[in-house]
């Protein structure tokens, strides 16, 4: 009975969930993690990276990529709709200029591609996009960093720090416990990595972080750039763990002290005092 | 009456029009930038009907952006001038034509050339040395026949330029006042006072 609700449209099941979409959110829930945090003048992207095949080409696999000048998207999900929805959100970007003579916002872009995505929910002989984005970026003459997200349901919101794709609860959460208002660039890119490692096993070679700094001023990390930052924090780990190791090994001393003395008292006591 | 010329030299190409925009007998405005940056290393110097120009050096300058941002490179000069002379060539052939000329300089970053194309707006395309719209080229063709040198540095270049508009200044009878100068190189593209 319920399988007719679930096949090739949109439709609504008797409890009123939309299939499709939640099928949509399942294969973002798939897809490689993509983290954005806001500092104070600064925006960083951060994604997981799959590791490429030996023979194949890193260049052609992307997963950030440039709308405008100033705006700039991750997503995660079905790599080939996000494709699509980039193109349409790219030709969007030119055609605002073209008609109003002014850069997009980074609202009015967030609202297109989250419009696009609603569509593909409504229409006939469609089905919705498999991802989620997040878009980062200054708006035109404004200093302050912008980050929304969109979901294949075609929410979309602000935020301060998000994840989106595999483990993002976990990342979201770890964002809930340390992200902090007004961080500095290297605060929030330190910020970033941290939060992509843990999720990704494997370390450096696989993040990949894009800083937007400016109204059109973006930098892509190098490897080395992130194994130095990584290697900070795995230093850091370490310290707060030498300095646990040593908290319990003094309090455990004192604790063995304690008893030793409460022991000797016992032993100065008469035995045969009962 | 719009008057534009373009030559090449060595490792740069020198785009100039005037600043005129003028409507029948009337000057409406002095300082009208003709010459549009369509990417980091080439430039169009657009004119013909008014309104259609820069309606048309918008679209193109749009699309030409969209491609760069779709595969992170700019296109090339040789292929965006057949690019543009194409949507000159459809456009003849719709409802509603553009009737725009244009001269478009560019440098390639891969081959350190520079290149400059002449086009109408009938879609004809020609791979010039040096190149002139309007009524300037009647008068400035053949001052360039005579003095443009290929090779030249852009000190001298910039006097081939400069004694075309004097020539123009001086036979013209609508000889327009002003002109912007604009010059592409192997580091992008800059104005320079004549």
């Amino acid at each position: 009975m319920s399988r007719s609700y679930d096949r090739a449209l949109t439709v609504f099941s008797p409890d009123g969930h939309l299939f499709q979409v939640e099928y949509a959110l399942e294969a973002v829930r798939k897809g490689t993690c993509a983290v954005g945090v806001r500092g104070k003048d600064v925006v960083v992207l951060g994604v997981e990276k799959k590791s490429v095949l030996q023979l194949q080409d890193p260049r052609t696999v992307r997963k950030v990529v440039m709308l405008d000048d100033h705006v700039c998207l991750a997503f995660a999900g079905l790599t080939a709709d996000g494709r699509v929805l980039i193109d349409k959100a790219r030709i969007e970007c030119q055609s605002h200029r073209l008609t109003v003579e002014d850069p997009v916002t980074v609202e009015y872009i967030t609202r297109h591609i989250a419009g696009i995505q609603q569509r593909y929910t409504q229409s006939g002989g469609v089905r919705p996009f498999g991802i989620s984005t997040l878009i980062v970026g200054f708006d035109p003459h404004d200093t302050r960093p912008r980050l929304y997200m969109t979901e294949p349901s075609g929410i979309y919101s602000a935020w301060k720090a998000n994840a989106i794709g595999r483990s993002s609860k976990t990342v979201r959460e770890f964002l809930e416990k340390n992200h902090k208002d007004d961080m500095t660039r290297d605060e929030t890119i330190k910020l970033t990595v941290k939060s992509l490692l843990e999720v990704v096993q494997t370390g450096a070679k696989n993040i990949e972080i894009s800083v937007m700094e400016s109204y059109g001023k973006v930098t892509n990390l190098d490897l080395p750039q992130i194994e130095a930052i990584v290697q900070e924090i795995e230093r850091e780990k370490e310290a707060e763990a030498e300095r646990k190791r040593s908290r319990l090994a003094a309090t455990a001393a004192g604790q063995a002290a304690m008893s030793s003395r409460v022991g000797e008292a016992e032993a100065a006591q008469p035995s045969g005092q009962q | 009456m719009d008057v534009s010329f373009a030559l090449t030299g060595k490792g740069y190409v020198l785009v100039a029009a005037d600043t005129t925009a003028a409507r029948s007998i009337v000057k409406m405005k002095g300082d009208e930038d003709k010459i549009k940056s369509l990417g980091p290393h080439l430039l169009m110097a657009y004119s013909g009907e008014p309104g259609d120009t820069v309606n048309f050096a918008e679209y193109i300058e749009r699309n030409i952006r969209l491609y760069q941002i779709r595969n992170l490179y700019p296109l090339r000069p040789p292929s965006a001038a057949s690019w543009i002379r194409r949507s000159l060539a459809d456009s003849l052939r719709s409802r509603s034509p553009y009737s725009v000329n244009l001269l478009l300089g560019g440098y390639d970053t891969s081959t350190y050339t520079p290149h400059l194309y002449w086009i109408d707006y009938l879609g004809t395309m020609a791979t010039v040395p040096f190149a002139a719209h309007g009524y300037g080229s009647y008068f400035a063709l053949s001052l360039l026949d005579r003095y443009h040198d290929p090779e030249a540095p852009l000190e001298e270049g910039l006097a081939t330029l400069k004694r075309c508009i004097d020539e123009v200044s001086k036979r013209l009878v609508v000889a327009p006042g002003k002109y912007k100068v604009k010059v592409v190189d192997k580091d992008g593209i800059r104005e320079v006072e004549l």
